[in-house]
């Protein structure tokens, strides 16, 4: 029936077809269906930026309008892929930039940016207007400032968590005085900041909704700063120190005024240094807050901490240090009825201490905390019990990701490994689409995730398992996986081949300190041409014997329509 | 099976095994591990560079059926899982406390004028208090979780971060050397109030 009607109307029901997922089915039904789609989707995301070229992206899709790539394998955010494995952005702006496509939003995630790719975009798309940039790393202040100088329309501007170079302090005043459109601004990442041109901008941009400030931005500063901007809804601030010859007590007074006067923060972070005698001043907000970021905020502890969380009663998202400890934890899942996303980082994240939260608080939160929906927990030690009781209390995970500081502790209290308690998990929460595990853990653990994950899409493994049995049952049962990355598991050839094909229907394949050898890689690039194999190898290249039988330090494989990457650097080899 | 171990028993093999391990200790009998096959890789025990981007050769040990018991600072490349932008940012801040010292202002009851010391440079009390009676020239006495510090006038005390004053010892070392902000050498009825037992 649809056949009958004029592209237009196709066009319009697609647009209310929103998700990927959704538009890339739609694509599927017919060659009409997919035709349509094509000249009308506007928003495009790549998930791999290897398995596809800006080219036929461009062929496809010449109407995108939002872009978003993502670069290195996640185990790169733990320092397990060289510098210089590739990621490179550069010829997806050339390539845009060369083309008609009317490129407004770019989204990039662990991703090589240089200065020059930043200047060609902020000088090709004349409707750019927002740029966020996660994990990234290869620019200096110099590519602000051309996006700065250059987006005319610019509206978001998002830094989060980059390795930025910070050469001269001049981006943020290179925005012209006709810069008034921006919505979003963070520079939490950077060390410095020009406060002038700051307080200045955020004078003359009213619709700015969320701004992330960074440690350069004392607390006079942003005083003045939310004076111009109580309109906020997203706040970071810096900061949250006194200059040392301001005035204590009327600073503090004057922002107490200000922040009252903030009524629409649902979002607070930062605290990158604090002058805890201060911090009630923002109490007033803290009724509101849906999202309480305090995981940077290493001043914050103690019962400056809970006084703080008591007062968060509507809270959603939470990230915090483990200073919080399980007592901490206790008050939460007392206080925050509505939370859906707990975050627990470890105070020292070398990982040689003590971390300060065990089993106990964990299950305090699940029984508290019924609608908690995605967790990642770095703690002491955990117990199959205490597992079994969180996976009772809470049915809805979406997100399970449990880190525990010595990565193969059994259960202290019964010495068993974790596989029931991991087990309970993946049995009771049906939705669960992404699970990090660890702890002692055998083949049994990876028969329940087959068994019962149904909906698992990413899967991380560290320092577990016995045998191939393992890889195996996860392989065989997960039928929806996209991302399994493993390190440092008994998981050899027998297993990486027993089933090729499955890599085609999964994004990537990261497997580092495991047992498969140089020979499995080669077998399975072979029968597998629209896969790219890589074997990274660091060592010196002499060391390495080229033989078979040999075990492979790194190995990375990812479906591609491409072929092999020709960016590939020397200690990168692709099998074919 | 069975039959070989009884025999083993009765020959005390034990005796004269050959094993790798200090004279005396003996090899638990039930592993807990040796369910697990002995594919398992012992954490490497290597300090990890901090921030640094290089993997530089992690040399894996393979041993079958010990029981493994990372040393309490066991650093492994990648673990615990943090991004590195997290890590550096805690670098700094633990560089920043490692290198600048952490000096506190002392006064005594009587003194003319303060001194100041760095809390680093002791690794506990004693050290600390030692210290402090070569400064100011008292004897602090002997101390006791019950009584306080008994057999002397002087009474060593601090503010904390709530602004409280307490007495030096009760905590332990590293809670205190964080949460002291200025010390005090109380003396005489003053320091009655604080269990100093006259």
């Amino acid at each position: 029936m649809m056949n009958y009607f004029p592209d237009e109307v196709l066009e319009h029901v697609f647009d209310f077809v929103t998700s990927h997922r959704d538009r890339n089915a739609v694509s599927l039904v017919c060659k009409l269906w997919y035709r349509v789609e094509r000249f009308s989707r506007q928003r495009v995301f790549i998930g791999n930026c290897y398995a596809i070229s800006p080219e036929r992206l461009i062929d496809r899709f010449p109407g995108v309008k939002a872009l978003t790539l993502k670069g290195k394998p996640h185990f790169a955010d733990f320092n397990l892929v060289p510098q210089d494995w590739g990621g490179y952005v550069q010829p997806w702006i050339e390539a845009l930039a060369r083309s008609r496509i009317g490129l407004e939003e770019l989204r990039l995630k662990r991703m090589v940016v240089s200065d020059e790719s930043l200047d060609v975009l902020s000088r090709s798309f004349t409707n750019f207007k927002s740029l966020v940039l996660v994990s990234c790393e290869g620019f200096t202040t110099d590519g602000l400032e051309a996006i700065a100088a250059n987006c005319r329309f610019l509206r978001e501007l998002d830094l989060q968590e980059n390795e930025i170079e910070e050469k001269k302090n001049l981006w943020l005043g290179c925005f012209p005085d006709s810069c008034t459109s921006l919505v979003s601004l963070n520079f939490a990442c950077l060390k410095e900041i020009n406060l002038v041109a700051l307080e200045r901008l955020v004078a003359r941009n009213p619709n700015l909704k969320s701004l992330k400030l960074n440690r350069a931005v004392p607390l006079e500063a942003l005083q003045r700063i939310l004076m111009r901007a109580p309109q906020l809804v997203d706040l970071g601030t810096g900061s949250f120190v006194l200059d040392r010859d301001s005035d204590d007590s009327e600073t503090y007074r004057k922002l107490r005024g200000t922040i009252l006067k903030c009524r629409s923060i649902r979002n607070l972070s930062g605290f990158l240094e604090v002058a805890p005698r201060c911090l009630p001043a923002i109490y007033p907000i803290c009724l509101n807050l849906t999202y309480l970021n305090l995981s940077y905020a290493a001043g914050i502890h103690g019962s400056e901490l809970i006084k703080l969380i008591r007062l968060c009663g509507k809270l959603q998202r939470l990230w915090i240090l483990d200073y919080i400890g399980d007592k901490g934890l206790e008050i939460v899942a007392s206080t925050c009825k509505d939370l859906q996303e707990l975050r627990v980082f470890p105070s020292d994240p070398f990982g040689a201490g003590h971390a300060a939260v065990t089993e106990t608080g964990l299950v305090a939160i699940s029984s508290g905390c019924p609608k908690l929906n995605s967790l990642l927990y770095f703690c002491q030690q955990m117990t199959n019990a205490a597992l079994i009781a969180v996976a009772k209390n809470c049915p809805n995970f979406i997100r399970f990701r449990l880190c525990i500081l010595d990565p193969t502790k059994p259960d202290p209290v019964t010495m068993q490994p974790l596989d029931e308690g991991f087990g309970a998990i993946v049995q009771s929460s049906k939705r669960l689409r992404r699970l990090s595990l660890s702890g002692l853990l055998t083949d049994r653990v990876f028969l329940y995730i087959g068994m019962y994950a149904e909906q698992l899409e990413m899967l991380s493994i560290a320092f577990a398992g016995e045998s191939d049995k393992g890889m195996l049952y996860v392989l065989n049962g997960c039928k929806k996986l996209r991302k399994l990355e493993i390190r440092d598991s008994p998981f050899g050839d027998m297993a990486l081949l027993r089933d090729v094909g499955k890599y085609e229907t999964m994004r990537s394949l990261w497997m580092s300190s495991c047992d498969v050898t140089l020979g499995g890689c080669k077998t399975l690039a072979k029968q597998m041409p629209r896969l790219n194999v890589e074997i990274i190898n660091e060592n010196d290249q002499m060391e390495f014997a080229h033989e078979d039988s040999q075990k492979v330090e790194k190995m990375y494989l990812y479906r591609t329509l491409v072929g092999p990457r020709k960016d590939a650097p020397e200690f990168v080899w692709t099998l074919v | 099976m069975e039959k070989s171990i009884a025999f083993e028993k009765d020959l005390n093999l034990e005796a004269t095994e050959l094993r790798l391990g200090l004279p005396g200790t003996k090899e638990s009998e039930k592993q807990t591990l040796s369910a697990i096959k002995s594919n398992k890789r012992v954490l490497p025990d290597m300090s990890e560079e901090c921030g640094s981007k290089d993997n530089s050769d992690v040399s894996h040990i393979k041993k079958c059926d010990q029981e493994v018991a990372p040393p309490a600072k066991a650093q492994v490349v990648g673990w615990p899982p943090v991004r590195s932008y997290r890590k550096n940012c805690f670098q700094a801040k633990k560089m920043e406390a490692e290198t600048t010292g952490m000096y506190v202002k002392v006064s005594m009851d009587g003194a003319p004028y303060l001194r100041k010391i760095d809390l680093k440079v002791y690794k506990g009390y004693p050290e600390l208090l030692k210290a402090l009676e070569d400064m100011f020239k008292f004897s602090a006495g002997k101390y006791s979780e019950r009584e306080g510090y008994s057999g002397s006038e002087f009474v060593p005390t601090y503010e904390d971060k709530d602004g409280d004053w307490m007495l030096v010892g009760d905590v332990p070392w590293d809670m205190f050397i964080s949460s002291c902000k200025r010390m005090r050498i109380m003396k005489g009825s003053e320091a009655r109030g604080l269990g100093c037992a006259v």
